[in-house]
């Protein structure tokens, strides 16, 4: 555990070092804090005290800010050889890759809670259904961990930062997209198999306040699928 | 600890990078590891760290086997790779901090750690500098300072001086020398002449397999056999000379080098020495000898013999 949050913490140092942390949290905060204030179906527009919109707008950015965060963390060991030097500290596979996935995954996290600051104006407008607010911050957290774990399964895979990233947007859009609509227009099993892969319809069931165990087991799967392929590949690359 | 490495087998493919090699390097002791590139130096490196997996054979470091214990050996084990890969946009004293934290260290001791090492390895004026701002030289004393900050018993070094000035050359020498005295060291390099400075034992390696292990003077024998002397004689007649060197008892082949000079190439029997007889013919016959030069045979030579072919 210890090393883990070793590992974690010289990755969140990086991210700051680097300006890759404060370029996604003004664009994060920018994006999703415009839809949701500003423009389109905005709070004002949908005239309820709810944070639906921004759970939408959040949906789609961290989408595609995630891949953006992850592509580095193995891409860049492999490219340069540091990979080398570090499993051969006392740190075994399984708390690097732990580390790495942490370290994003808290990285959202204090994206998220820059948020908080939107619940508590949307609180002072009018009712707002607090469990709600809640579980649709759980989702959001559930559906980074997933993306983050194939990002980091993307960047594992080769050298190339830029492949790490299109490869994650390419495993990703399938999650976050096309099953859902394939679902949509296909019935029987094959349409209800492919209903359940949709990212999508697990996270709109949470962030409408619904929390099921079939929705965590989701989640927690495709989380626990891509760490273990990732472990799989910093295996394969020592024998 | 000592590092007990048998029958070693790395493939790549179907190319065999290290074929069964064993070797035993005992505590206090400094091997240097020479061969050409692509011979296996840095493979047979990398399995003893963990970082490679062999394909057969097993490596034991102290009692412990790569195999059951890789965590407990990575604590005993500082490790600079070839090409030195560090994070170059941290700073060293962070860098140096997630190391010591990576091995353990007692937080109450990393402090005063990561200062020995700074002042050990020279780094005093760029501590604060991020690893990718420094020049290549200082880039290697932090690789060296991170193999050297938990104080572990065993120590591989792949190319420790590369890119490094004389100077430089010259203390790291030392500093390994210093350590070696307590700990296992093995080094790879490709300057002969480093390895030998440094090394209590030089193995080389050639296309995977051993090919000579030993001190530097017993390579040296082994590969000699035979004196070669090389000898001027002033005054006295060229031929007369060559005939009277040809009846000493001990010389095998005698061969001009210059007839103009009177110098000639000696090679005696084996294991007999001319040297003595040749100054006594000299005596006798009021002959006067201006040089006597052994001819050394170089670790240069022993190591083309050795890798050529």
């Amino acid at each position: 555990m210890k090393q883990i949050w070793i590992i974690s913490k010289r990755e969140l140092q990086s991210f700051f070092n680097s300006l890759m942390a404060y370029i996604m949290l003004v664009a994060f905060l920018g994006f999703s804090g415009f839809f949701t204030w500003l423009f389109g179906s905005d709070v004002f527009f949908v005239k309820q005290a709810s944070l639906q919109s921004f759970f939408g707008i959040a949906y789609w950015t961290l989408f595609f800010f995630i891949p953006a965060l992850t592509m580095r963390l193995f891409a860049e060991e492999n490219r340069s050889g540091t990979i080398e030097l570090l499993v051969t500290k006392p740190v075994n596979d399984w708390q690097l890759v732990l580390g790495k996935f942490l370290s994003t995954l808290l990285l959202i996290i204090i994206a998220l809670v820059l948020t908080l600051p939107y619940y508590i104006t949307v609180a002072n407008l009018g009712p707002v259904d607090h469990g709600a607010v809640w579980s649709g911050y759980l989702g959001l957290i559930l559906m980074s961990a997933a993306y983050i774990s194939i990002g980091i399964f993307t960047s594992s895979i080769s050298n190339n930062q830029i492949v790490g990233y299109m490869l994650a947007l390419f495993i990703g859009i399938f999650f976050q997209i096309i099953f859902g609509l394939l679902a949509g227009n296909l019935s029987g099993l094959f349409g209800s198999i492919l209903d359940y892969l949709s990212l999508s319809t697990h996270f709109e069931s949470i962030s409408r306040g619904v929390i099921d165990t079939k929705d965590l087991i989701y989640f927690l799967s495709i989380i626990f699928i891509g760490l273990v392929l990732t472990e799989g590949n910093l295996a394969k690359k020592r024998i | 600890m000592d590092i007990i490495v048998e029958n070693l087998t790395k493939k790549f493919g179907t190319q065999r990078a290290v074929d069964n090699v064993s070797f035993i390097v005992k505590t206090g002791e400094v091997l240097g590891f020479l061969g050409p590139n692509g011979a296996g130096k840095t493979t047979t490196m990398r399995a003893i760290t963990t970082f490679l997996t062999p394909n057969e054979g097993t490596i034991k470091i102290g009692n412990l086997s790569i195999y059951d214990h890789p965590d407990e050996i990575k604590k005993h084990i500082g490790y600079l790779p070839e090409n030195n890969p560090l994070y170059q946009d941290m700073p060293v004293i962070d860098y140096l901090k997630f190391t010591a934290e990576l091995y353990g260290i007692e937080k109450s001791k990393i402090k005063s750690k990561i200062l020995e090492m700074v002042n050990l390895c020279g780094l005093e004026g760029e501590k604060h500098k991020k690893i990718g701002e420094l020049s290549k030289g200082y880039q290697q004393r932090v690789g060296l300072a991170q193999a050297l900050i938990h104080d572990p018993e065993v120590l591989i070094f792949d190319e420790p001086t590369a890119g490094l000035d004389p100077n430089q050359i010259v203390e790291i020498r030392k500093l390994i020398k210093k350590i070696g005295k307590e700990k296992t060291v093995i080094l790879s390099s490709h300057i002969l002449a480093e390895v030998e400075a440094t090394c209590d034992r030089i193995m080389i390696i050639n296309k995977g397999k051993i090919v000579a292990d030993g001190t530097s003077e017993e390579l040296r024998k082994h590969a000699q056999g035979k004196e070669i002397l090389k000898i001027t004689i002033e005054d006295g007649d060229v031929n007369e000379i060559f005939k009277a060197l040809q009846k000493i008892d001990s010389i095998e082949v005698v061969d001009f080098i210059d007839k103009n000079l009177n110098s000639f190439e000696i090679q005696s029997k084996p294991e007999m020495s001319s040297k003595k007889a040749i100054f006594k013919m000299c005596v006798e016959k009021a002959w006067t000898l201006t040089e006597l030069t052994p001819f050394e045979t170089k670790l240069e030579d022993i190591f083309r013999e050795l890798t050529m072919n």
